[in-house]
């Protein structure tokens, strides 16, 4: 039983056999069938800019044998284009032989409705919010220049065909409301950014005129930059806010912790399992499992269940995040981190939820404690070398600390520092863990999937800050 | 294999005449169909292959002012028609925009395609395989190489048709032919990694696979043991592959878009010194063989050479149809941004450049987003080599380099070793008194 191929000129047995024919002398593979059909509306310069309606339907094929993967993808969805696609894995994989591993964990999870968020609002509705959010956030204040505001919504349907004939499958909504607001005053000119989202209806984020509260947190960081001083360059201590800063745990040790990049013995971290790399207190997990969460999957796009994964345990690494292919060769399991940004693309692992849970301390303290340094609240994106272990983000609100009392706010500045080393340089632990609202998408290899991040404040003993004041 | 125009007209053919039948007044349509062969290779071993067959349209229609877009990689026809539908649906609620319409007709590209921009050369995977191979075999040649991140040779081919009511129909094959090798080196417990990169549209321009791995093991051991420096002000000199990212950052800040909205650092700046007067930018869509070369952009509107900056002053912005309007200019064939965007020449040798201060920062890489358009604040990470005396030393790593575009522009001395490499291409680039954050 299919749904996906129902209206294609390639049937379901003919797609199986040749699958299991394909696949049978491989260690590994499927095909992966995927129909998208995502909406994008934006609204700019007060104007409806876009609406764009976009429905993609194609194919990928992988063979797995030993570490070699050969991938053939098409958006012809005939029994001759998945014939050639077979014959240009079989020419790969020519000189390997395998044997097929089957065993594949069985899921009844339901992490979120099987919706259209699409359809669950009307064109109409969505243009009258855009309009209502661009009114709201000008009539703020006159030093509001320029606003875009987005709605972006889209339903993933996926199928997972097994040699064999086993069918996975998966149907994920993702909803997006993003405003940026720009604020000119004293010929200065700055921005803010806030978005919510996740795997409901929209108006499941817009409740309680919830859309007010993101134009509000827009206008609140545009307004605070515009006050901002040059921020200071150097090592400081740095009291990173809740939530959305996570993404450093997301650079600095996620990425690292990804199982290719250990398998192939390229990351920073590949030789410490079992080693501290964090200050004792410091427990950080990757949860596919969370309801409604961005980065959350029933199954992932190999059709492995996702898991909640103890990365590392009270300072301690204990575990990577796998896929398949890496799981088999470092002799373990996949922990449901196998992903793929679609059809065009092969799989790697991949994060879900990256969350370092919460401790014992206050934010009050952290910042009592540090004489010199910043208070970092938002960020935007990040970025890190797998390999020597460095990373950056870039503070979007950040306030200096002098003394023990938040200051001035300061220019986004970018953070550096070193992965392994910087876990080890956490002083303390909040009690307030948040997860971040919704947005964040992660690049890895030219692939965005979306992911989430949660930590609660963290007091780092040193991190190199990238100002202009010397 | 890749699509016909024939193949590709019909396409079109159908969801114009579609739109028209349901009432939209105007319509424009791309269709592409791209084929390509990757293969990876690491550690000399066979690591993967893809294949990849893609075919999509792109429809734009209008009623008046008002408009609509859909997308799809499904061309069957009824899947089309479905989606013409919603596409008029969604359309007619859509309010008005007075600066919606089709291209000015005078503008549309007619004349010569002679800028060679596709290769027919097709290499079999057994050929992709030992080109990568003999540049891993050739990077490992170097004792310091101990592992690879991957290596890999692309070949891409795409043809496409644009077309729309007022009359442009046309379109044109490119191939596009990449390679890449990334290694990682290791030295008393540093651990390194670092590449080199070629991408032509032709085959035999791209680098020959054993300088491709020489000069992936050069970057990749001159980055080890790398050394952390103090906070300080210091002139930094930026190698090719990073002095490229600020033409692209100028190009994002003189886009007809931002310029209409006002967010960008380079509003009301026409015709006013940008940079030093030394410097001359020009974007050029008509070099043979070249990566970034293209006869029209995504409307169908001719391209004509610019002279964007020339002896420091800006004399142009980079102008699509809708924003062109928007600020009471006409398209200068920009909608799919730069062609080949590039610096002239500087006066200066390399050698000079770098002899040009007692010590000097030479920038190789830089990591993170913190480029602001709006207001010009620029700080990323980065890592790179000290220089002192006219000599590289030492390797510095973990730093973070800041200042405003205003300024950057401004101190910007060019070297004389321009190449064609990619689409947007500088000389080797001196910038002085950059604020340096490290210990």
């Amino acid at each position: 039983m299919t749904s996906l191929l129902k209206n294609s000129e390639l049937s379901i047995e003919k797609a199986d056999k040749i699958v299991s024919e394909t696949l049978n002398s491989c260690d590994d593979g499927e095909l992966y069938v995927e129909d998208t059909k995502s909406e994008t509306i934006v609204l700019d310069d007060n104007k409806i800019k876009s609406s764009n309606y976009t429905s993609d339907l194609g194919y990928g094929f992988r063979a797995v044998t030993g570490d070699t993967v050969a991938y053939s993808h098409s958006n012809e969805i005939s029994e001759k284009s998945l014939k050639n696609s077979s014959d240009n894995l079989k020419s790969t994989l020519k000189n390997n032989s395998g044997t097929y591993n089957s065993e594949i964990k069985k899921t009844n999870q339901k992490l979120y409705k099987d919706i259209d968020p699409i359809e669950s609002k009307s064109m109409k509705s969505k243009i009258e919010l855009l309009n209502n959010m661009n009114e709201y956030a000008r009539s703020k204040d006159s030093s509001v220049k320029q606003v875009t505001a987005s709605l972006l919504a889209e339903k993933k349907n996926i199928e997972i065909i097994r040699s064999g004939g086993e069918l996975l499958s998966d149907n994920r909504p993702l909803v997006r409301i993003n405003m940026s607001v720009m604020v000119e005053k004293n010929g200065r000119k700055e921005t803010g950014v806030y978005g919510i989202g996740g795997r409901q209806d929209y108006d499941e984020y817009l409740k309680n005129d919830n859309w007010k509260k993101v134009c509000d947190e827009a206008f609140r960081i545009a307004n605070t930059n515009i006050e901002s001083k040059p921020s200071p360059a150097g090592e400081m201590k740095v009291v990173l806010g809740p939530g959305w800063p996570a993404i450093l745990i997301h650079e600095a040790v996620g990425h690292g912790l990804e199982g290719d990049f250990n398998r192939k013995k390229t990351s920073a971290f590949h030789d410490l399992v079992g080693k501290k790399v964090a200050s004792k207190g410091v427990t950080i997990i990757d949860d596919g499992t969370i309801d409604n969460r961005r980065g959350s999957l029933n199954i992932d796009d190999e059709g492995t269940p996702t898991e909640r994964t103890v990365l590392i345990e009270d300072g301690i690494l204990k575990n990577f995040m796998q896929d398949r292919l890496n799981a088999r060769l470092m002799n373990t399991k996949s922990t449901g981190n196998g992903r793929r940004e679609s059809y065009k693309h092969v799989v790697m692992p991949r994060m879900r939820n990256t969350i370092m849970l919460g401790g014992t301390n206050t934010q009050e303290e952290m910042i009592k404690s540090v004489d010199k340094g910043i208070f970092a609240v938002s960020f935007g994106g990040g970025q890190v070398d797998i390999t020597s272990g460095k990373f950056v983000f870039n503070c979007t609100e950040a306030y200096e600390i002098i003394n023990g009392i938040v200051g001035a706010p300061i220019k986004g500045a970018t953070l550096i520092g070193d992965g392994p080393s910087s876990l080890k340089e956490i002083l303390m632990v909040g009690n307030d863990m948040m997860l971040d609202p919704g947005i964040g998408t992660c690049g890895k290899a030219g692939q965005g999937v979306p992911v989430g991040v949660g930590q609660p404040s963290l007091l780092i003993n040193n991190m190199t800050v990238g100002g202009t004041q010397l | 294999m890749i699509k016909d125009q024939d193949y590709l007209k019909k396409i079109a053919d159908i969801c114009l005449s579609k739109s028209k039948k349901l009432g939209s007044t105007d319509a424009s349509i791309l269709v592409q169909s791209s084929v390509s062969e990757n293969i990876n290779v690491r550690n000399k071993k066979l690591d993967g292959s893809e294949r990849s067959e893609n075919l999509g349209v792109v429809l734009t229609t209008y009623l008046g002012k008002k408009k609509s877009s859909i997308a799809s990689s499904n061309l069957k026809e009824s899947n089309l028609n479905e989606l013409v539908d919603r596409c008029i649906e969604t359309m007619k609620i859509t309010p008005e925009d007075e600066y919606n319409s089709l291209p000015d007709k005078d503008l549309h590209f007619s004349g010569l395609k002679d800028l060679d921009l596709y290769d027919e050369t097709h290499l079999s995977n057994e050929d992709k395989i030992n080109y990568i191979k003999e540049a891993e075999d050739e990077a490992f040649s170097n004792n310091k190489i101990v592992n690879t991140n991957g290596s890999g040779f692309g070949e891409n081919k795409s043809n496409f048709l644009l077309a729309n009511s007022n009359g442009f129909s046309d379109g044109y094959k490119t191939s596009q032919f990449t390679a890449y090798c990334e290694v990682v080196s290791k030295s008393n417990g540093s651990m390194e990694r670092d590449y080199e990169y070629t991408s032509k549209r032709f085959y035999n321009d791209i680098l020959k696979p054993k300088e491709l791995g020489s000069i992936a093991a050069d970057h990749a051991v001159k980055k080890l043991n790398p050394k952390k420096i103090k906070s300080e002000k210091i002139s930094l000199i930026f190698d090719k592959r990073i002095s490229k990212n600020f033409l692209s950052i100028f190009a994002s800040a003189i886009s007809s878009s931002a310029i209409a909205k006002g967010t960008t650092f380079l509003k009301d700046k026409l015709n006013q010194k940008v940079f030093n007067t030394e410097i001359n930018i020009n974007d050029r869509g008509d070099i043979k063989k070249a990566n970034g070369s293209r006869y029209f952009d995504s409307e169908g509107i001719g391209i004509i050479n610019l002279d964007l900056i020339k002896n420091g002053i800006l004399q142009d912005y980079l102008i699509d149809t809708y924003n062109g309007k928007k600020i009471n200019r006409k398209s200068n064939g920009r909608a799919s941004g730069t062609t080949n965007l590039y610096f002239e020449n500087g006066s200066k040798t390399f050698s000079e450049l770098i002899k040009s201060e007692k010590k000097l920062l030479y920038i190789k890489e830089t990591i993170g987003h913190g480029t602001n358009i709006i207001n010009g604040d620029y700080s990323v990470g980065a890592s790179g080599i000290m220089i002192e005396n006219g000599e590289f030393s030492y390797s510095v790593s973990e730093i973070t380099i800041a200042g405003n575009l205003n300024n950057i522009f401004q101190n910007i001395t060019l070297a004389d070793d321009l190449e064609f490499n990619y689409s947007t291409n500088s000389p080797t680039m001196h910038v002085e008194g950059m604020i340096v954050g490290g210990k």
